[in-house]
């Protein structure tokens, strides 16, 4: 059979197969670039940005659990300035779209740091993050209220023309809810889900394992979750739907596909194997000619009931 | 790079110490430099999730049953102190596992002429085997090393089958001197010495104790740092120390994995607890 079409089509950006690294677990794209082939993938997404540099929190800042990991970075990243002069010339060179993951402490700072991003033509879209678990300010604050989230994304929409994909938290009683706040307010997709807050604890020292106390989950115990939340919102929502959420494998990508994404975005997997993303679009390749499925589009949403 | 390791042996050379020791490409073999560590994927499962990392105790190329036939290898030294480690223990001769590497900075070579001094603490020896046997091939090599107990104290016999001068110590007294290896560094020192550059490696406060040696002694001095990390190759960042200029306005942190693990020890600021 013909070689399958794994190409799909997020907020106007072109991918050409559904697999995206996820922020935060991928640098800059240049980290990457001697363990696996960039090209191989649909997009990168890049560090959470923020118009200053942040210093992000104290150590211990991750620590593996079963299944999973729980990390409390607290978002450090070079700013915006050291971004466009030291990090953009590589994703110059490569033809990946690159979408560049934002993050604010006001509304304002929202809205300047997607007002600089639209006039960069190596960001083919912008992802807004309402959703870390682990800053203090802002964050967690806008992805769990649905008049402040419809405020920021509104604050980027009307900055940039780029496409606006909104990056929703689990931590929140009904996501459908913030779902549509976000696309009453403008976005063109969301992703969903980021981690999920928890904690660890040290019984010997009767302390803390993370110096920031909690922390965000990921990995194969948030898989459930997030399958769920993903069909829950493809249901109610028109927009595209990025997963995310413990994927491991093509298998793991494919079932989100199912509960109706359109892409996914691989994140804890990186860290366990550096071409992690790389295999698993191959692996999703390999599945839809055993299948003889010519489209991977069609497996969009398409669980039986 | 990513590869596939068989098992060659896997030898507990103190209690709750193994030396394992696992085939390589030949690519590994030539690639890597003293100082710079592995990823170890001990589970092909979810549970431990993460790979561990260890700093290379050795590499090389050893005769094989087949007489044409030679094989790479990659030697780590690790303590049994976790769920992984406990697993890898129980990894014996043909099981495979996968290693990413050689990963971060290693040590840098200083000047052939003078002689070195090695300080490794407990299961901080580690990297400074495979240093030491490239740095006698130019230098006279000291080793000061350290552990709470005589069974802390590893591979001694190997490196003075070198032809390091070694210097134990131990903190109950079962080996060597008792006491800690920063105090009988001091002492050498204080009699005077021709060495120019310190290498170290073991836990933070035996480093911060080596840098101020250092520091107050003008000599200069490499440390390797131990972290927890998740990826190994920056992306993380979870595995950071603050750098010597770290403020919260301007942030200065370096990571573990790929700034170092060595760092000149005048990068990093020896104010943190680690």
């Amino acid at each position: 059979m013909n070689t399958p079409d794994l190409s799909v089509e997020i907020a106007g950006i072109k991918l050409r197969n559904p697999v995206m690294t996820a922020s935060g677990t991928f640098g800059y794209g240049a980290e990457f670039a001697r363990y696996m082939d960039l090209e191989s993938i649909g997009a990168i997404i890049t560090k959470g940005l923020s118009l200053r540099p942040k210093a992000g929190n104290a150590t211990p800042r991750i620590v593996e659990t079963p299944g999973g990991m729980l990390n409390a970075i607290g978002l450090q990243n070079v700013g915006i300035d050291a971004f466009i002069a030291d990090k953009v010339p590589f994703l110059r060179t490569i033809s990946t779209p690159v979408i560049v993951n934002v993050y604010g402490n006001t509304l304002e700072e929202y809205g300047e740091l997607a007002g600089r991003l639209d006039r960069i033509p190596e960001v083919a879209g912008l992802e807004v993050n309402i959703s870390c678990p682990n800053v203090k300010q802002g964050g967690i604050v806008f992805g769990t209220d649905p008049a402040a989230a419809y405020e920021v994304v509104k604050m980027v929409r009307d900055a940039t023309i780029k496409p606006v994909i909104v990056k929703l938290s689990p931590n929140v009683t009904d996501v459908v809810v913030m779902a549509n706040a976000c696309a009453d307010a403008g976005a063109d997709a969301l992703s969903l889900i980021n981690t999920l807050t928890g904690m660890a604890i040290d019984l010997a020292k009767r302390k803390p394992v993370l110096a920031n106390i909690t922390g965000g989950l990921s990995g194969p115990a948030i898989k459930p979750v997030a399958l769920r939340m993903v069909w829950q919102v493809a249901r109610a929502v028109q927009l595209p739907i990025i997963g995310i959420g413990g994927i491991m494998s093509a298998t793991d990508a494919l079932e989100f596909m199912l509960a109706g994404a359109t892409a996914v975005q691989v994140g804890t997997a990186n860290f366990l194997d550096p071409t992690a993303a790389q295999t698993i679009a191959r692996d999703m390749e390999r599945y839809l000619v055993e299948q003889g499925i010519a489209d991977v589009k069609e497996l969009i949403g398409a669980l039986r009931s | 790079m990513n590869f596939k390791a068989t098992v060659i042996t896997n030898v507990e050379v103190s209690p709750g110490y193994f030396r394992l020791r696992l085939t390589a490409p030949q690519f590994f073999v030539t690639a890597s430099t003293p100082g710079q560590f592995v990823m170890v994927r001990v589970s092909a499962s979810i549970d431990p999730l993460l790979r561990r990392p260890f700093g290379i105790f050795d590499v090389g190329v050893m005769a094989t049953e087949y007489p044409d036939v030679q094989q790479p290898f990659l030697d780590i030294l690790y303590r049994v102190v976790g769920k992984g480690t406990a697993m890898l223990a129980g990894f014996h001769h043909g099981d495979q596992l996968e290693v990413l590497g050689p990963l971060g900075k290693g040590f840098g070579a200083g000047d052939a002429a003078e002689d070195k001094i090695l300080v490794g603490g407990g299961v901080g020896l580690a990297p400074l085997y495979y240093l030491a046997r490239e740095l006698v091939k130019e230098s006279r090599v000291h080793l000061f090393a350290g552990g709470r107990g005589r069974d802390d104290v590893l591979c001694i016999t190997e490196f003075e089958r070198l032809g390091v001068e070694t210097y134990v110590s131990t903190d109950d007294g079962t080996l060597g001197e008792r006491g800690l290896v920063t105090e009988v560094l001091e002492r050498y020192l204080g009699n005077g010495t021709s060495a120019k550059t310190i290498y170290a490696c073991g836990p933070f406060p035996m480093l911060r104790a080596v840098a101020e040696i250092a520091g107050r002694t003008g000599i200069s001095c490499q440390v390797s740092l131990e972290a927890y990390m998740a990826c190994g190759v920056g992306a993380c960042l979870g595995c950071v120390v603050k750098g010597r200029n770290h403020a919260e306005v301007t942030p200065d942190y370096r990571c573990v994995c790929k700034d170092g693990p060595v760092f000149d020890y005048t990068e990093l600021s020896w104010e943190q607890r680690l």
